[in-house]
């Protein structure tokens, strides 16, 4: 089963670090995602440009048989959801189950502690070509 | 990171939150000061060894309301509020509580008190020393440092702007819309200059300054996220991200300034320039156009330009002439005339900036693009007395010494173009 592990964190202080503490951070987490990428099991992970990036759009109501409905979508600027902590990025795992995408959410928590990872089973998954 | 790394840095990101939040209840920047330091050492109590609260402010604003309530004595008039140990525990009923005491009115309780702190009565630096004890939680000793004073005198300065800001009565009821709109730019307007402040820093002192910049841009975020949808915000901010980028590349070794011809794009910060970017895309959207968002749109050119020959002058030059439209200065003249010297050639770009002369008899920059402009015509004496009246009114060292390498070539002939960085 291919899990979606979603990075939850406060940005304010994420976006704090400084050089040096996101480096190590950063280092610490390559050698978990190291070693998921040798087990086969790492997919696509992102890491996100803070919420005020971010634009969101609404999409309009349903009309007949699901199709859009008369409103058009809206276009706001920030992220989606306001919230205490903001979604920072994620990642792509293949897992046996839940326990084993908890197991190795774990190991992220290990290396890059506070927040929340969201774990979310992915459903569709287009691997999509090189685009960076 | 150890218990006091994340503490201090939890502490600090929710300042500004907390301190505009026990502003309200209190109307005296003395005491919510007093009230947040002593939520702070609370926290420093309470905190070491345990997960940390879910919403680190609200636990702030709590306590710090109580402590405060119990030193001047006060009966609240409000519902009891739980002690403070029932609040040293996730998931109780600090949530709630604090939803209902905050959530509403935070973003303009933010606004608020970065208002107070840009007082007009205040001089600029005095705005921002202040804006960055009260509002980023700077210690004294490091606006000392930033503003290159002693600890004692910035002391001195922060209690005076502090006693001047405190008969302010900045009204504290929820501000309406033009009012809203009034504060935002007075207070947008404070962040450049902080920013400024330390990215016109030269030599030893640009690292010292270099905070300066880092607290404008969080600053930045921190209004940007409270109201997203402003794109003079996201204009400013996108500016101060695209310049920033340049940092590494601005000073040599000595600290000596490098022109941006000069520099080495390498090591300009992709990440924070794709940042600046993609904010200027947000602000387009809305088309209002504004001041920041032209000088972000113009700073983006330079930053997507690979080589200094692949800049795009003539685009730099029309966005020069909007800017000039909206907010004529003789320094944007300046500057559109160094663009347009590139576009049509030093003859244009100098009558462009000869009815200055009197304007801005006094800045060195002017002497500096008159002087350059006149070399590049070969009209080699005025250029060298445009120099010497760029050398005699230089701020610094560093600025001297760019020019007197100007006057060298001058002597020592030698391919020559000029810009400003």
């Amino acid at each position: 089963m291919l899990y979606a592990v979603l990075c939850y964190n406060n940005e304010d202080i994420t976006g704090s670090w400084t050089k040096e503490e996101d480096d190590m951070v950063m280092a610490r987490l390559a050698t978990v995602t190291d070693r998921l990428d040798k087990a086969g099991k790492l997919g696509p992970v992102a890491r996100l440009m803070p919420t005020t990036a971010a634009t969101t759009l609404r999409k309009g109501g349903y009309g007949k048989r699901l199709e859009p409905g008369p409103e058009p979508p809206v276009v706001t600027d920030g992220p989606f959801a306001e919230t205490k902590e903001q979604l920072l990025g994620f990642y792509v795992i293949e897992c046996s189950g839940l326990e084993e995408a908890l197991e190795i959410v774990r190991q992220l928590g290990q290396a890059n502690p506070g927040g929340a990872y969201e774990i979310r089973p992915v459903s569709l998954f287009f691997p999509g070509g090189k685009v960076a | 990171m150890n218990d006091l790394g994340w503490i201090d840095l939890a502490l600090r990101s929710a300042q500004p939150r907390v301190m505009g939040a026990l502003m309200r209840y209190f109307c005296n920047l003395d005491l919510a000061e007093e009230a947040f330091q002593e939520a702070c050492l609370a926290a420093l109590r309470k905190w070491p060894g345990q997960s940390p609260p879910q919403d680190p402010a609200a636990w702030l604003i709590l306590v710090g309301r109580n402590a405060a309530i119990d030193t001047v004595r006060r009966q609240s008039k409000e519902e009891p509020l739980p002690p403070e140990d029932a609040l040293s525990t996730p998931e109780d009923t600090e949530w709630s509580l604090a939803q209902r005491l905050d959530d509403a009115q935070y973003r303009d309780d933010i606004l608020r008190l970065l208002f107070i702190c840009c007082h007009p009565e205040l001089p600029a630096t005095q705005q921002i020393a202040l804006a960055l004890r009260i509002v980023s939680g700077l210690t004294v000793k490091e606006i000392a440092r930033a503003f290159l004073v002693g600890e004692a005198a910035m002391e001195q300065r922060l209690t005076r702007a502090k006693a001047r800001v405190a008969d302010a009565n900045v009204p504290f009821e929820t501000p309406d819309e033009p009012e809203r709109a009034r504060r935002l730019t007075g207070v947008t307007a404070v962040i450049y200059l902080m920013f400024n402040e330390g990215y016109s820093a030269t030599g030893g002192d640009a690292l010292i300054r270099a905070p300066l910049c880092d607290e404008a841009i969080r600053l930045g975020r921190l209004l940007l996220r409270l109201f997203p949808d402003q794109p003079e915000l996201m204009g400013l901010l996108a500016l101060m991200l695209l310049q920033h980028a340049r940092a590494a590349a601005r000073l040599d070794g000595d600290g000596a300034i490098v022109l941006l011809e000069d520099q080495d794009r390498g090591l300009w910060n992709r990440s924070l320039i794709d940042e600046g970017r993609a904010l200027l895309d947000k602000a387009i959207r809305h088309r209002t156009r504004g001041p920041y968002q032209i000088q972000a749109a113009i700073a983006a050119l330079h930053s997507g330009a690979k080589r200094y020959g692949d800049t795009d002058w003539r685009q730099i030059a029309l966005l020069y002439a909007a800017l000039e439209e909206i907010q004529p200065s003789p320094v944007v003249r300046l500057n559109r005339a160094v663009a347009v010297s590139k576009v049509n050639g030093p003859d244009a770009a100098l009558a462009m900036i000869e009815p200055l002369a009197g304007e801005i008899s006094n800045y060195f920059y002017f002497f500096g693009v008159k002087g350059s402009l006149l070399e590049q015509l070969g009209r080699k004496e005025e250029a060298r007395v445009a120099f010497d009246r760029a050398i005699a009114l230089a701020h610094t060292p560093a600025e001297a010494a760019h020019i007197r390498m100007h006057l060298d070539r001058l002597a020592n002939p030698s391919p020559c173009s000029e810009r400003a960085t």
